[in-house]
């Protein structure tokens, strides 16, 4: 591994990581929360859940009804992990 | 690896309501915070309550084997992906609100405003608490379940027989299987 030249070292690995990740959070910096920037979309999930999906209860109406996609992708990810512990956790038949 | 009595039987006292309260948190997701992943959460506090009360060997005998609870979560999964998959069918498009306000199933009006609230309103998405609810229920037991069936355990005989060997050795411990 030693031979392989100076760019596969672990220590710029972990440069490189770090660099990327800070040009990637550099326009979270330019983001403004809260009034006047982003209220648009979270005012019509209160204004408009309970005509449009009939439910009471704001957050389930996001979580099931506008983020449906989400849920079922929260729920596929906790299937995979009991796959992942059953795999680990399996008994060897000797 | 035994357990008192008295944890034993206020386990098997107590294990009914938590089951009846997660079912609540359950089927009342749609209303009052709460919803399928919470609830699903603390039915599975029910089964570890069993699993901790009692032992593993003892639990596959008397309840119910791991392999019920894959089956059980993979039920969920599948009860999730064909109410979505309906709502292509009968409606316009994938996690479609087929059942609002059709006076079917969950299918009452709902009051506009605010409500102390029907539990038969919302269409899919009480179905859909349910389903992460059993989903969710069943992967936590299968994960203890998996958890505890990695752990070497006597039997209560052989604990009770360890127990009067220890008496009568006077300190040497051993007999674990």
């Amino acid at each position: 591994m030693k031979d392989t030249g100076a760019i596969f070292q672990p220590k710029f690995a972990v440069v490189l990581i770090v660099l990327v990740t800070i040009i990637f959070l550099l326009p979270a910096f330019g983001l403004t929360f809260g009034a006047p920037a982003a209220t648009m979309t979270d005012q019509y999930y209160i204004d408009n859940s309970q005509t449009e999906t009939g439910a009471n209860n704001v957050v389930a109406a996001v979580v099931f009804d506008f983020r449906g996609f989400d849920t079922l992708g929260e729920a596929t990810v906790l299937f995979i992990a009991v796959l992942g512990v059953a795999m680990i956790f399996r008994r060897l038949h000797k | 690896m035994t357990i008192g009595l008295i944890v034993r039987t206020a386990g098997r006292l107590i294990v009914p309501f938590i089951f009846i309260f997660g079912f609540y948190i359950v089927a009342h997701g749609h209303l009052t915070p709460g919803g399928g992943f919470q609830g699903g959460a603390v039915i599975a506090t029910g089964v570890a309550l069993i699993l901790v009360c009692y032992y593993y060997r003892e639990c596959m005998e008397k309840f119910i084997p791991v392999t019920s609870f894959k089956l059980v979560e993979s039920a969920g999964l599948m009860l999730f992906i064909c109410t979505a998959l309906a709502g292509l069918v009968v409606a316009s498009g994938f996690l479609f609100n087929w059942l609002n306000a059709t006076g079917g199933l969950f299918g009452d009006a709902v009051v506009y405003g605010i409500n102390p609230g029907n539990l038969y309103t919302a269409g899919i998405i009480p179905v859909l608490n349910f389903a992460i609810g059993i989903e969710v229920f069943g992967a936590l037991s299968a994960v203890l379940m998996f958890m505890f069936a990695g752990l070497k355990e006597t039997t209560s005989e052989e604990d009770d027989a360890e127990t009067s060997l220890h008496h009568m050795n006077t300190g040497k411990k051993g007999g674990r299987k």
